[in-house]
C-alpha cells in the first residue's frame, strides 16, 4: 500500500498519513454524499484554528479525536481555516466558502452527539451531527436504513479491531421550519430555570429524520507495555476493573489485548439486561455458575447478611471454582448500583478476575470505586486520563477540573505504573512499616525499664537513665540508623520486585503492620526492658570493682543501663537491615560511635565541673568502661535480645510460611547460585495493537466558541481506567 | 528506566547512585547454614564463659555478719534496745567474734550493708547540692533548693552538707582485732580507711572550699551541719586531706545505691603482716553502734571479703552466661530439626510448582 499523495493540496498536514487511494479519488470526482462527509467534518466541530505562521495552520482541539479528523478532513482539501462566533471559513478544494454558523449543538454526556446548524453560502440551512452510532442510527430518516445497515456491519467491523467509532449524519433543514425553530432555541437558551432539560427537547426536535453520510474509526496507539502490565498487576493480586465510556465489543476488545480477559478462560458474563429483575437474575446466574454454594442459606456471607442486613459490612473474599470475566454496561450499571443490587454486583464483579463496566457515564466511574471500598474494604487506585474520570479518582461527583489536578500522582505512561507499585510502593511500605515496628519497639525497651526499676526504688518515679540521655535518646543516638533504613532499606532489588509480583501481596494484606504486628513488637519490647533492667541489675547487685570499691551506685547502674540500651538498639536496627550501603553503615555504627563520644563529654570533668548541678555524672563512664563485668553484662544482654529475633525469623518462614516467604527462598537460592536471572517473559500480543476509547468529548466548549471567547486547549494523552 | 540529559525535566533528581537509590549493598542473609553455627558456636562460647566467670566469682571468700541486732543475734541485739525509739540513739558498742581455720587470702576489704534502705528514691535522689560539694564558695552559703527540707538550719543558717543523703551518713564504725594464739590479748588490725572511693570522686567531683586564713574551720564559718550529725564537717577526720567534703566515707555515702540493698566500702586491710591476707585465728571486730535501721526494717551487714579479677563474689553473671549458652544450643538443636524436617517439605512443594 502506498501512502496517498496529497500533494494537490498544498495546506495538506505533512504528518498525515493515509493508505486508501480509493476515498481520494471519490473526493476528485466530487461525490455529493462524499463532498457533505468531508464538509460535515470540516464544520461539525469545536477545533480551534490557529495560524502562528503565514500559511501554517495548526489546530487546537480539546479532544485528541476531533483534532484527528479535522486534519484528515484538511489533508483531503476540505481545509478549517477559521472560525468566529458567528462564521466558520473553509476552504474546499482551493475555493474559500464562509458558512454562517446558526447554532451549536453542544455535546453532553446523555447526548453523546453534537450538532451544527450553518446557512451556506447557497443560502441553504444544513444541520450537521456526529456522535455515538447506538444515538444516530435511531435519529436516522428510515429511508436510511440499508445504508445504515451496511454501516452498522461496517462499525462492528471497526469496533472488533478497536477502533473509535462515530456516524456521520446531515439534515437540510426548511427556512420556515428553521426560522421557528431556531426562536424556541434562543428562548431555551435564556431560560433560567431547567435550561438542560429544555434545550435537550428543543435539540431533539431538529436532530431528527437525519440523513446517514457514514462513520469515522479511530485507532488510537495502545501505550507499549500495557499488557505486560496489567499481566503483572494481576499476577501481584491486584484487580484489574475497566471502566469505561466505550462500546461493549470495544471494551472487551481492548480488554483481551490488555491481557485482563484472556483467551483460556472459563468463561465471561455479559450483564446487559435493561430492567431490574434481568440484571438480578443475569448477576446471580453469573455467581451460580462460579460458585453454586454462594446462593444457597448455609453460605456464610448469606447468614451474615441475614443476621445484621443493615450494617455496612464487609464482603470477605470469596473463592470461584474457575477464571471468568464479567462485563456489563452503563445501563445494567444504574440497576445494580440501586440499593440491594450493590451486594449481589460486588460479590459476582469480585470473584471474576476481570470487570469491564462500559458505556459508564462518569459519576457511575465514581459509584462504582466507592461501591468497592465500601463493601471489600481495600485501597483502590483510580487511573484515568480525562475530566470524566475525576469523579472515579476523587471519589466525589464533580467534575470540571483536570484531572491531573484532581489526581495523587501524574506520570505519562501506563507501564510506569509496574515500577511505581511493585518497586517503589514496595519498598515504601515495607520501610514504612520497618520503620514503625523499629519505632515502636525502641520506646516500649526503653521506657517500660523504668516499670521493672519502679519495684526496687519505692515506686518514687525515679528514672534509670541519666536525664540527658532521656533527652537525646530518640534524637541523637537513635534517630539516623532508623532513618538510614527508612530511606535506604531494600528487602529485594527493583530486577526481582519486578520478577516476582507476588511480592508485592503483603501489602495488600496489611502483612507488615498490623495490630498482631504491633502487639508482637510490644511483647518484645517488654522483653527487652526486662532484660536491660534485670541483666544489668544482676550484675551490679553488691558487686565490687577488682580494686574493692563497689560500683553498685545508681549512677553506674544508669550508665549500664543506658549503655547496653544502645547497643541492644543498634544490634535490633542491624537485624532488620537487609540492604547494607555505606550509609547505613555509617548511621548505624556512627551512632554508636556518636553516642560514646557524647557520653565521655557529658561525663567529662571540665563540662560536670563548670555546672556542677546540672551534669553530675563526673567520671562515671571512665570509671566503670574499664570494668569487664560491665561488658560482659552488655554482650549477654545484646545477646539475650538478639536470641529471640534471630530465632524467630528463622523459624517463621519454616513453620508458619507465606507467599512471601518461598518467593524470597526462591530469590535467596537464585543469588546463591548465580544462574543467568530470570528473564522478564515477554506477554505477546496480538501485531495489531489497538485501541478504543471512550467518545472523550467533553461539554460547554460549543458556549465557549458562541460566546466568542478563546478557547483553551487542553490536550489529554492517554486513558485507561484501572481499578 | 534511563534518561537521556537532554530531556531532563526542571524537578528530576540528579541521576546518581545516592538519589537514585543504586549505591552499591551489601546484602547479607541469616541462612541456615550461618544461623546455626552461630548458634552452636554462641552457645559454647558462652558456657566456656560462663565457667570461667563461675569458677572464679565461687573462689572469691566471703565472710558476713548480719549486727542489725535483732533479738538473739548476738550482743548487738542489747544496742538495739537500747536505740528503740530514741532520737538520737544512745552511744553503745557491741561485738562480732569469728575464727579463721585457715588463712583468709588477701587483700581483704571490710564492706557494710545496708538493706532496705532506698537510697535510690527520687526524692532521696536529688536531695544534695552538687555545686556546694564541688568546693563553690557561693553555693556553699546558698544550698540547692532540693536540699530542702535540710538546706537550712533551725537557725536560718545554711547547712553544709545539704541534703537528706548528707543527713543520713552511715555512722557505724569498725575495728578489727585479731587474737593469734588461743587466750593471747587481741592485736589491732590496721584498716587503710584512705583510697575507698573513686579516684574522679575524691580528686575531681568533691572539693572543699577554699580555705580561709589556711583554716578549713574558717571556710564554714556560718553554716550549719546537718540535723543528724554531732560534729561539723570538717571535723569528721583530724586528716585534712580527708575532712569536709572530701572525707572518704562521706564521699563514699555520697555516691547513692542504685538498688535498696546495697553495700559500701569500709576499709582496706593491707598493711604490715596483713597485707597476704588475715592469718589463722580468732578475731573480733568492735562495732560503735549508732546508725538506727530498725525504723524502716532494714538491716546492717558486716562483710569481709576478697575479690578476683572480675571484682567481688557475684555468681549472677557466671550463671547468666551458662544458662544463656544453654539456650543458644538447645535454641540451635532446635532450629536444626525444625529446619531438616520442614526444608524438605518446601523442597517438595518448589517441585510440585
Amino acid at each position: 500500500n502506498n501512502k496517498v499523495d496529497f500533494s494537490y493540496n498544498q495546506l495538506a498536514d505533512p504528518n498525515f498519513s493515509f493508505y486508501d487511494n480509493t476515498l481520494v479519488e471519490a473526493v476528485k470526482s466530487e461525490d455529493h454524499l462524499v463532498y457533505l462527509f468531508f464538509l460535515c467534518l470540516s464544520l461539525c466541530h469545536t477545533v480551534m484554528s490557529e495560524e502562528k505562521v503565514e500559511g501554517e495552520l495548526v489546530y487546537q482541539a480539546q479532544s485528541p479525536d476531533e483534532g484527528a479528523l479535522v486534519t484528515a478532513t484538511r489533508n483531503f482539501g476540505f481545509v478549517f481555516c477559521s472560525r468566529t462566533s458567528e462564521t466558520i471559513t473553509v476552504i474546499e478544494m482551493g475555493k474559500t466558502r464562509v458558512y454562517q454558523l446558526l447554532a451549536i449543538l453542544d455535546f453532553s454526556n446523555e447526548r453523546k452527539r453534537m450538532s451544527v446548524v450553518v446557512r451556506t453560502p447557497e443560502n441553504r440551512v444544513m444541520l450537521f451531527c456526529k456522535g455515538a452510532d447506538t444515538i444516530i442510527c435511531e435519529l436516522l430518516h428510515p429511508s436510511c436504513a440499508s445504508l445504515s445497515d451496511v454501516t452498522m456491519d461496517h462499525l462492528d467491523d471497526f469496533a472488533s479491531e478497536g477502533l473509535r467509532t462515530l456516524m456521520i449524519a446531515y439534515r437540510e433543514l426548511d427556512n420556515a421550519f428553521f426560522q421557528t425553530w431556531i426562536k424556541k432555541h434562543s428562548e431555551a437558551c435564556l431560560t433560567l430555570e431547567d435550561r438542560e432539560r429544555k434545550l435537550a427537547m428543543v435539540y431533539e426536535e431538529v436532530e431528527r429524520d437525519l440523513m446517514l453520510l457514514g462513520a469515522t474509526a479511530i485507532e488510537d496507539k495502545l501505550q507499549s507495555g500495557v499488557p505486560e502490565t496489567i499481566v503483572t498487576l494481576s499476577k501481584a493480586k491486584i484487580k484489574v476493573w475497566v471502566l469505561t465510556g466505550d462500546k461493549q465489543e470495544t471494551a472487551v476488545n481492548i480488554a483481551y489485548s490488555c491481557r485482563i480477559f484472556k483467551d483460556e478462560m472459563d468463561g465471561v458474563f455479559i450483564v446487559e439486561g435493561t430492567d431490574r429483575e434481568t440484571v438480578l437474575q443475569e448477576l446471580r446466574t453469573a455467581r451460580y455458575k462460579m460458585k453454586p454454594e454462594s446462593l444457597l442459606e448455609s453460605d456464610p456471607i448469606n447468614i451474615c447478611l441475614a443476621r445484621k442486613p443493615k450494617m455496612p459490612i464487609r464482603v470477605l473474599d470469596e473463592i470461584p471454582n474457575g477464571n471468568y470475566g464479567l462485563v456489563i454496561s452503563g445501563y445494567s450499571l444504574a440497576y445494580a448500583l440501586e440499593g440491594n443490587m450493590e451486594l449481589e454486583l460486588v460479590r459476582t464483579a469480585c470473584m471474576c478476575k476481570g470487570v469491564i463496566c462500559c458505556r459508564m457515564t462518569p459519576l457511575q466511574k465514581a459509584q462504582v470505586v466507592d461501591l468497592v471500598k465500601r463493601y471489600k474494604k481495600v485501597v483502590t487506585l483510580a487511573i484515568g486520563d480525562g475530566a470524566n474520570d475525576i469523579g472515579m479518582i476523587k471519589g466525589i461527583g464533580h467534575e470540571g477540573m483536570q484531572a491531573m489536578l484532581s489526581s495523587d500522582f501524574a506520570f505519562c505512561r501506563f507501564r510506569y505504573l509496574q515500577r511505581l507499585l511493585l518497586v517503589h510502593g514496595r519498598w515504601s511500605y515495607s520501610r514504612m512499616c520497618k520503620f514503625l515496628s523499629y519505632f515502636f519497639y525502641k520506646n516500649f525497651a526503653f521506657t517500660l525499664v523504668h516499670f521493672w526499676y519502679a519495684f526496687f526504688n519505692g515506686f518514687s518515679a525515679q528514672t534509670v537513665y541519666d536525664t540527658w540521655f532521656i533527652t537525646c535518646y530518640n534524637m541523637i543516638y537513635t534517630s539516623l540508623p532508623v532513618l538510614g533504613l527508612s530511606l535506604f532499606e531494600k528487602d529485594v532489588n527493583e530486577t526481582w520486585s519486578l520478577c516476582y509480583p507476588e511480592l508485592y501481596e503483603p501489602g495488600q494484606h496489611n502483612l507488615y503492620f498490623n495490630k498482631k504486628e504491633f502487639i508482637k513488637g510490644l511483647m518484645h519490647g517488654i522483653y527487652s526492658s526486662f532484660v536491660l533492667f534485670f541483666v544489668p541489675m544482676g550484675t551490679i547487685f553488691n558487686s565490687e570493682r577488682s580494686d574493692g570499691k563497689d560500683i553498685s551506685d545508681f549512677q553506674s547502674f544508669s550508665l549500664l543501663v543506658q549503655t547496653t540500651l544502645i547497643w541492644v538498639m543498634t544490634m535490633q536496627i542491624a537485624l532488620r537491615t537487609n540492604s547494607w550501603t555505606l550509609i547505613s553503615h555509617t548511621f548505624t555504627w556512627g551512632s554508636l560511635g556518636l553516642y560514646f563520644c557524647v557520653l565521655f563529654f557529658l561525663y567529662s570533668d571540665g563540662l560536670c565541673l563548670r555546672f556542677p548541678s546540672t551534669f553530675h555524672f563526673l567520671g562515671v563512664a571512665r570509671n566503670n568502661l574499664s570494668q569487664p563485668q560491665m561488658w560482659l553484662c552488655l554482650v549477654l544482654s545484646t545477646v539475650l535480645c538478639m536470641i529471640p529475633v534471630i530465632g524467630y525469623n528463622f523459624l517463621k518462614p519454616l513453620l508458619w510460611p507465606v507467599n512471601v516467604d518461598k518467593v524470597l527462598n526462591r530469590i535467596h537460592f537464585c543469588l546463591k547460585h548465580p544462574l543467568p536471572p530470570p528473564v522478564q517473559t515477554k506477554v505477546k500480543h496480538p501485531g495489531l495493537r489497538r485501541s478504543a476509547y471512550a467518545f472523550s468529548h467533553k461539554q460547554g466548549f460549543g458556549d465557549l466558541i458562541t460566546s466568542g471567547k478563546t478557547l483553551k486547549s487542553s490536550a489529554f494523552m492517554k486513558k485507561q481506567e484501572v481499578l | 528506566m534511563t534518561w537521556s540529559a537532554s530531556a531532563r525535566g526542571a524537578h528530576q533528581p540528579d541521576n546518581t547512585a545516592f538519589t537514585q537509590q543504586r549505591l552499591p549493598a551489601w546484602q547479607p542473609l541469616l541462612s541456615a547454614g550461618i544461623t546455626l553455627p552461630l548458634f552452636f558456636c554462641a552457645g559454647l562460647a558462652f558456657i566456656g564463659l560462663g565457667l570461667g566467670l563461675f569458677y572464679s566469682s565461687n573462689g572469691i571468700k566471703e565472710l558476713e555478719y548480719d549486727y542489725t541486732g535483732n533479738p538473739g543475734t548476738g550482743n548487738c541485739s542489747l544496742c538495739a534496745a537500747e536505740g528503740q525509739g530514741r532520737a538520737p540513739p544512745p552511744n553503745c558498742s557491741c561485738a562480732w567474734y569469728f575464727s579463721l581455720p585457715e588463712l583468709f587470702p588477701g587483700p581483704v576489704y571490710l564492706y557494710y550493708e545496708l538493706s532496705n534502705f532506698y537510697q535510690n528514691n527520687r526524692r532521696y535522689g536529688v536531695s544534695r547540692d552538687d555545686a556546694q560539694l564541688s568546693g563553690l564558695a557561693s553555693a556553699l552559703r546558698h544550698p540547692a533548693n532540693e536540699c530542702a527540707p535540710y538546706q537550712y538550719s533551725a537557725t536560718g543558717l545554711p547547712i553544709a552538707p545539704c541534703g537528706a543523703i548528707a543527713n543520713s551518713l552511715f555512722n557505724d564504725s569498725f575495728s578489727l582485732w585479731h587474737q593469734r594464739q588461743p587466750g593471747g590479748s587481741y592485736v589491732e588490725v590496721p584498716l587503710d580507711r584512705t583510697a575507698i572511693a573513686w579516684w574522679t570522686d575524691y580528686h575531681v567531683k568533691f572539693r572543699n572550699p577554699p580555705l580561709v586564713n589556711g583554716s578549713l574551720a574558717l571556710a564554714f564559718r556560718g553554716t550549719a551541719p546537718p540535723p543528724n550529725w554531732h560534729r561539723p564537717v570538717y571535723e569528721l577526720s583530724p586528716d585534712p586531706n580527708n575532712t569536709g567534703f572530701i572525707n572518704q566515707d562521706f564521699v563514699v555515702w555520697m555516691r547513692t545505691a542504685a538498688l535498696p540493698t546495697f553495700r559500701k566500702l569500709y576499709a582496706r586491710i593491707r598493711q604490715g603482716n596483713y597485707s597476704a591476707g588475715l592469718p589463722r585465728g580468732a578475731y573480733r571486730v568492735n562495732i560503735t553502734y549508732n546508725y538506727p535501721v530498725s525504723a524502716f526494717g532494714g538491716h546492717k551487714l558486716i562483710i569481709l571479703s576478697n575479690i578476683s579479677w572480675m571484682g567481688g563474689k557475684n555468681p549472677f553473671l557466671g550463671i547468666a552466661y551458662l544458662v544463656v549458652g544453654s539456650l543458644c544450643i538447645l535454641m540451635g538443636f532446635v532450629m536444626l530439626v525444625v529446619y531438616i524436617r520442614y526444608q524438605d517439605q518446601d523442597d517438595d512443594d518448589n517441585d510440585d510448582e
